[in-house]
């Protein structure tokens, strides 16, 4: 392969003085899981949806800052320039007109139309089936523009189609691969044809995807790269090695390390570690209800108030207790930031009103507590009216939660609050099983840990995560995402609000007071802000990664640094 | 002796079959859901969809009558069909891996040659190591030689190939810079330079596997013949004024190697069932690195299928070594 690539990057260099298609070489990539297939609506794994967005585009995609930004659409459509419909129950996307599959026949509605019906009928088993909920309709309303019709208001309607996960697909090339037929079509799943900067030439499964750049794209002096290796399979730190220190691959995905290995690795000076930041965070859920086992079957239900962290005095004294730089530190290093927001992004939806908490401070804590009425007692332990500061704080067993867990039980006990320290095997834990005693929605404890996110840019549905009735209780089996069993009339009517809201800086401005409330009233504490990292070589520009798509999102624009 | 070969191959039919049910019902009553893996954003009813087009709604023994139908009728008419060129199969269903989408046995068809090359030449490499190592450490038993012999091989057996391996990259691929640490499964051998590049790729995982091969074969090769030097045999061989050269290779040796030869015979399928840590250090992706991500992935037709042929191949060597073992040693007749 180098002397070929080697023949055409010279070929190149002598051809013309700029940039051209191709004029790069080569470029290799290495994810540690392997790609099965290519097809992202027949797999929800990762590795296939970002290994197929070499390939494939959707109408519009989040840029690395969680902006929505149009691609194989010409804009996006908001009610404002007329694409959404006023009363939110459509929406209207015109596709850009320079547009041709890798085989050369122009991108036209159809192919769109024929993508969502694929996905959408009901033997195909599609993998991104949620990304259609609530659409009645697709519609090709001329050669180049489509409606879709959704069963009530959609006040966010940029889920199907949109981002890695739902691309387009050409119609000619699928038009038999539709419901029961579609896991039969090897060809097609294996060797999509795309309207990306690349084409396959050889996909092995699991293994390796050989790609070259695409004769038809639409920028003529893109991609950079003429050919690239996509290698799948090892282990994170293989992956990291590859690139930061034998300098064999210029770009490693999702490298889950140690800070100090990582670190250590990026010291021989061949790559550098990137990281960026999506939504998930790292948080303590306070429950509100009392988990007493004496309660029998209404333990952790709404009908009794905890004894002491219903007092939201309490509650804010263990948040400021908490030196969430040192957790940063120790846990996650780049791959981490300290934060106070449960929705810490996008930029829009980040709220500034909680930063108080990222500074540390026992003093404040302990003068709250005093005040409160929560007196020391002998054995260093706050108590008021029988009721000690005891706590039972429960986590998955996994080694950076409960380096966490000690450093947390240490300050607490600087505020005179007593710890009792358990970690639960994660399948137990998130298994979700009614009958289990430890799950994290029984939450039979006073405090537990674990990590969140959304999927999207759109904070809508998670915010609804905490509205009143949600609470799993017994007559839910235990089902129902609001963990700390909260409600609140202010905060559902702010839920409704949005739910009407399609303007995008309303919709920030109501997510934003959400979150704030939400932490203000401390019924999440959170503590870290986790990130995504990989690793590219010094020798490769152009990385922007991005947690809110594929990573190989622009990598149109990816090339050799001179 | 054919008569033997022959009820012994009947034999291994219903065994065969036996062995298939048990691995899929072991398979299926195993804990695991190949829609495990998809993030927890895709939604329970989803996932209950793709387990019913998945074909998980039939009940398990349909399941396995389909399989076996696939696996012994489909599978063989198509391979019929590519070879012979005529349209034997029609449409008939070929045996579908749930992760790919695609015909399990094109898969580990595609994988065999790199699992054939790397982990095949380091049983080769071992066997032709160890056996000289095994004639001398016993020959020259408590020796100095005989003495490193048995502690090398302590160390290529006790010491796990995930450690070795990982040892030879940081040496030879980060410290020297000299070989790659990742194989690359597209190159094509088809001028020096490409034959250069394969040899410096195989090199690593083919020692380490060596190394662990030699260390077993060794033994072996040992203390079969330390069994022999002490027979009367040799004695009578030297009596009669033999070379010592005569008397150890070719009146010792011969008779050492057939147990021997037997242990090797049943070591080859091992080499098809691939290198399962060794694929995985150094991402050959071969048999072994596919098994284990189907396993991972709850892939049950690629696993049930591999598992199969482990089985077929593990069940014809044991024929192949009693069949060898007859032929070398003229004592034992079978019929």
């Amino acid at each position: 392969m180098r002397p070929i690539t080697f023949a055409l990057a010279s070929l190149a260099l002598a051809s013309s003085v700029a940039a051209e298609r191709g004029s790069d070489g080569h470029v290799s990539i290495i994810y540690w899981q392997a790609p099965s297939i290519l097809n992202p609506y027949l797999s929800g794994g990762t590795k296939d949806i970002e290994s197929s967005s070499l390939i494939l585009e959707p109408l519009a995609r989040h840029d690395e800052m969680g902006n929505l930004v149009p691609w194989l659409a010409a804009e996006i459509p908001t009610v404002k320039n007329g694409g959404v419909a006023a009363d939110l129950t459509s929406i209207t996307w015109k596709l850009r007109d320079d547009i041709l599959w890798s085989d050369g026949s122009p991108l036209t509605a159809e192919d769109v139309v024929f993508t969502a019906d694929y996905c959408m009928n009901p033997d195909g088993g599609c993998a991104q089936l949620a990304d259609f909920d609530n659409i009645v309709a697709v519609d090709a309303l001329d050669g180049s523009t489509v409606r879709i019709t959704f069963d009530g208001p959609k006040p966010y309607p940029y889920a199907a189609l949109v981002g890695a996960t739902t691309p387009i697909l050409q119609k000619n090339q699928f038009e038999n691969c539709v419901g029961a037929k579609a896991p039969e079509c090897t060809a097609e799943n294996f060797g999509p044809i795309g309207t990306g900067p690349f084409r396959v030439t050889d996909f092995r499964p699991n293994d390796v995807i050989s790609l070259e750049a695409n004769p038809n794209y639409r920028d003529p002096t893109k991609p950079a790269f003429a050919t690239v290796t996509f290698k799948g399979g090892g282990d994170a730190a293989s992956a990291a090695r590859a690139v930061l220190e034998t300098g064999e691959f210029d770009y490693a995905w999702n490298l889950q390390l140690a800070p100090d290995v990582l670190a250590n690795m990026e010291a021989a000076g061949k790559g550098a570690v990137v990281s960026a930041f999506g939504t998930l965070v790292e948080r303590l859920m306070v429950n509100l209800t009392d988990p007493d086992p004496d309660l029998g079957d209404m333990r952790s239900t709404r009908d009794h108030p905890h004894p002491f962290l219903s007092d939201i005095a309490v509650r804010q004294a263990l948040s400021m207790a908490i030196e969430r730089d040192l957790l940063v530190e120790i846990g996650y290093g780049k791959a981490g930031q300290p934060t106070c927001n449960v929705v810490p992004a996008p930029a829009v939806f980040a709220s500034s009103a909680n930063d108080g908490c990222l500074v540390q401070d026992i003093e404040a804590a302990k003068k709250l507590l005093d005040d409160a009425g929560w007196a020391m007692g002998a054995d260093g332990v706050r108590a008021k009216d029988g009721v000690r500061l005891s706590i039972l704080y429960q986590t998955s067993t996994n080694a950076v939660r409960q380096d966490f867990q000690a450093l947390i039980k240490q300050w607490w006990a600087e505020i005179g609050v007593e710890t009792e320290l358990r970690n639960l095997s994660a399948s137990v834990f998130f298994g979700g099983d009614p009958g289990s005693p430890d799950t994290y929605q029984k939450f039979y404890a006073d405090i537990e840990m674990y990590a969140n996110n959304f999927e999207g840019a759109d904070p809508e549905a998670y915010l609804g995560n905490w509205r009143c009735g949600l609470d799993p209780r017994p007559d839910t089996q235990w089902q129902g995402p609001n963990v700390p069993r909260y409600c609140s009339e202010a905060y559902d009517a702010l839920l409704s609000e949005m739910s009407q809201t399609g303007d995008i800086d309303e919709r920030a401005r109501l997510g934003k007071a959400m979150n704030d409330m939400l932490m203000q009233d401390f019924v999440m504490i959170p503590l870290v802000h986790r990130g995504r990292v990989s690793a590219h070589a010094d020798s490769l520009g152009g990385v922007k990664l991005n947690t809110w798509d594929s990573e190989l999102w622009n990598v149109a624009d990816w090339h050799r640094v001179k | 002796m054919l008569q033997y070969t022959i009820r012994r191959t009947l034999f291994a039919i219903p065994t065969l079959l036996l062995i298939s049910l048990v691995i899929f019902l072991l398979l299926d009553l195993a804990p695991g859901d190949p829609t495990a893996q998809l993030p927890l954003t895709i939604p329970p009813d989803v996932k209950e969809k793709i387990r019913v087009s998945l074909g998980l709604g039939e009940p398990i023994h349909i399941r396995y009558l389909l399989w076996l139908n696939q696996f012994f009728v489909n599978e063989p008419l198509h391979i019929l069909s590519e070879l012979t060129a005529m349209d034997l199969s029609g449409d008939r269903q070929r045996v579908i891996s749930w992760q790919t989408r695609s015909p399990v046995v094109d898969i580990i068809v595609q994988r065999l040659p790199q699992t054939l090359w790397v982990v095949g030449l380091s049983y080769v490499v071992g066997v032709a190591i160890a056996l000289p190592i095994g004639i001398i450490s016993a020959y020259r038993q408590y020796s100095w030689f005989d003495q490193i012999g048995t502690f090398v091989s302590m160390v290529g057996f006790s010491v796990p190939t995930f450690f070795t391996g990982v040892l030879l990259i940081v040496v030879f691929s980060v410290q020297l810079n000299w070989l790659p640490s990742i194989y690359d499964t597209t190159l094509v051998v088809e001028d020096w330079n490409s034959f250069v590049r394969q040899v410096k790729q195989m090199i690593m995982p083919v020692m380490v596997l060596a190394l662990y091969n030699a260390a077993q074969i060794s033994r072996f090769m040992r203390a079969s013949m330390l069994d022999n030097l002490n027979q009367e045999y040799v004695r009578t061989a030297r009596a009669k004024g033999l070379r010592e050269r005569v008397v150890i290779l070719l009146h010792v040796l011969r008779n050492s190697l057939i147990p021997v030869v037997t242990v090797i015979a049943l070591g080859i399928p091992a080499v098809f069932a691939g290198a399962i840590i060794t694929e995985q250090v150094f991402k050959v992706n071969g048999l072994g690195q596919l098994l284990i991500i189907s396993i991972e992935a709850t892939d049950l037709p690629m696993v049930q299928t591999l598992t199969f042929i482990f089985a077929v191949l593990i069940v014809a060597f044991n024929l192949v070594a009693d069949i060898l073992y007859g032929i070398l040693d003229p004592r034992i007749r079978y019929d």
